[in-house]
């Protein structure tokens, strides 16, 4: 696949997006700036656009980021707790913190998704069989048990429909002036980009890329820093988009290998064409009416991720 | 010139490296042998300083390999550990322009591609080079990783069991090309051997190690004789001359 059909992909279906919808909006409408299309164009369609890109570019590049560090191809920040731990933090900064500001629910689950990734990387660093399958395994199981301290919490607390509504990752609620926030991985993004080459050395292993005199430690931690801010922007703004951040690498992966600095940005444009195409079909089967864009990734990515199983375990294993 | 000076590490309360002292002369292949656990992967890790030693230091031109700066000592020591687990789906190209990692930080200048082009030249990989690590046999893949050690051009070569998982031909293979290195490159190459037979025939000198202790340390000739090989493997091991290669028959000794 090259990279400019991906980009072709994706402009076609960003105009696809801005015309579809519970009202009809038509390039002609545009013309005139005081109109309601116009005014629902630039509050809700645009931002809504924004927001799929942005999220479906950061959560594959996280994604990525975790599978080369980690040096698992099934490892992603829904299969390593990252998302979990980052909804924890909302919910302890809403249980401690009286009248929470945004920018303190921001640090909260941005610190929590950042210590729960680095847990798990820890978990991963002491366990001996590293077996594909059984690491993804451990890292959902880990996932599940802070989810459950969440959920425990949630209901003593009265929060439960608090907390479930950011479980439905969902574009719905996307408006101007409620997804800025997103933009906050565009720096991460570049910065992902910038290291790259760093991210493919220390996905080689901690001995290989000290010899080629890489401060291994330091590699690892700036990329678990910009996965924790990219899935905290996401979590914040879209909420748990699954499989999203699983399967886009590792597509990528299978026709253009594991050199960073040339995946990138094919991670990044196919993210943003899947959600994308996830998002358009959630709202056009119950048209007027949206299905949640976690439930059509769910359905497509979870499809998409048995066929990965089945047929790319020897893949994955090599 | 790598000088090791009463070297110790100890994993828990057993010293695995115990008071190691070896000099490592330059332009020479010297090989590291003994039984299982003698610690020879532990002492060479400590070498490269993938590992910290408890106590003792180690020596680069003078200098503790501690206070080199990471850069700096990447272009003058490599080291190779057994590469076998290795997942990730590069190019053959790919991998071995990573050994000029310390010198370009991955933006290959024209003069990282020359030592790259080198590299697959010196280790007959340039029809291969587009191919990805995967698909490659244990021997071509172990000549990709040695071939991106030659890229990285450093005077010391470290490797750990090369041979590992080799058959005959391709560990021939891969011997002869670090004699090459030594002779027509000037490198300095020190490698952990199993099998005392390519110790004996390929190396200059001999390092033996026995739990944890330096039992013997010479020129090839003065290690490759009963006597002191009873005193590394407690075997009785008879040896054969063969067109000037001394050859260890232990395949029936009596244990």
């Amino acid at each position: 696949m090259k990279l400019w059909m991906l980009i072709i992909a994706t402009i076609v279906l960003s105009f696809v997006s801005l015309f579809i919808g519970a009202i009809d909006i038509k390039v002609s409408d545009l013309l005139d700036w005081h109109s309601d299309e116009t005014q629902i164009f630039l509050i809700s369609r645009v931002p809504r656009l924004m927001a799929i890109i942005l999220a479906g570019a950061g959560m594959s590049i996280a994604g990525l980021i975790m599978q080369s560090l980690s040096r698992n191809k099934f490892v992603s920040p829904t299969t390593a707790g990252t998302l979990d731990a980052a909804k924890l933090g909302i919910l302890i900064s809403m249980l401690f913190l009286t009248n929470v500001t945004y920018t303190q629910q921001i640090i909260f689950s941005f610190v929590f998704a950042l210590a729960g990734t680095f847990v798990f990387m820890q978990i991963l660093d002491r366990i001996k069989f590293k077996d594909v399958i059984f690491v993804p395994l451990i890292g959902i199981m880990y996932g599940n048990i802070l989810s459950s301290i969440t959920t425990f919490f949630a209901y003593e607390a009265d929060l439960l429909q608090n907390i479930s509504s950011w479980l439905m990752g969902s574009f719905t609620l996307v408006i101007a002036g409620r997804y800025e926030l997103l933009y906050v991985s565009v720096p991460a993004v570049i910065l992902a980009y910038i290291y790259a080459n760093k991210f493919t050395v220390a996905g080689m292993g901690e001995d290989f890329a000290k010899n080629l005199g890489l401060s291994y430690k330091l590699v690892l931690n700036i990329g678990l820093i910009l996965v924790a801010i990219i899935s905290t922007t996401v979590v914040l703004t879209v909420g748990v988009i699954p499989f999203l951040g699983l399967i886009v690498p590792n597509i990528v992966s299978l026709y253009l290998g594991d050199n960073l600095r040339k995946t990138i940005p094919h991670t990044a444009v196919l993210g943003i064409v899947f959600l994308l195409i996830c998002d358009i079909i959630g709202r056009i089967v119950i048209h007027p009416y949206e299905i949640p864009v976690n439930v059509t990734v769910a359905v497509i990515g979870s499809a998409i991720f048995l066929i990965m199983l089945f047929r790319g375990r020897a893949y994955a294993k090599k | 010139m790598i000088e090791i000076k009463g070297l110790t590490k100890r994993f828990g309360k057993k010293p695995v490296v115990e008071d190691v002292s070896v000099t490592i002369e330059p332009g020479t292949i010297t090989s590291f042998i003994g039984p299982n656990g003698a610690g020879k992967s532990t002492l060479l890790s400590m070498v490269s300083r993938l590992l910290e030693a408890d106590t003792g230091e180690v020596l680069l031109d003078q200098g503790n390999v501690k206070k080199w700066k990471s850069s700096e000592f990447a272009k003058r020591v490599s080291i190779l550990k057994q590469s076998n687990y290795l997942n990730v789906r590069l190019t053959v190209r790919e991998l071995i322009a990573f050994g000029r990692y310390p010198y370009s930080k991955g933006r290959l200048t024209a003069e990282d591609e020359k030592f790259v082009d080198q590299a697959l030249v010196y280790m007959n990989l340039t029809e291969m080079q587009d191919k990805l690590l995967d698909e490659l046999s244990g021997g071509q893949k172990q000549r990709a990783f040695i071939a991106m050690v030659i890229a990285q051009d450093t005077d010391y070569v470290l490797l750990d069991e090369p041979l590992n998982n080799l058959d005959m031909k391709h560990s021939v293979q891969i011997m002869k090309i670090l004699r090459k290195l030594v002779d027509e490159l000037g490198k300095t190459v020190v490698i952990v051997l199993h099998d005392i037979n390519f110790a004996s025939v390929y190396s200059d000198r001999i390092v033996a190690l026995k739990d944890g202790k330096l039992v013997k340390n010479g020129p090839t000739h003065e290690i490759i004789n009963s006597d002191a090989l009873r005193e590394i493997y407690d075997m009785d091991i008879p040896i054969q001359e063969q067109n000037g290669c001394r050859i260890c028959v232990y395949f029936n000794s009596h244990a």
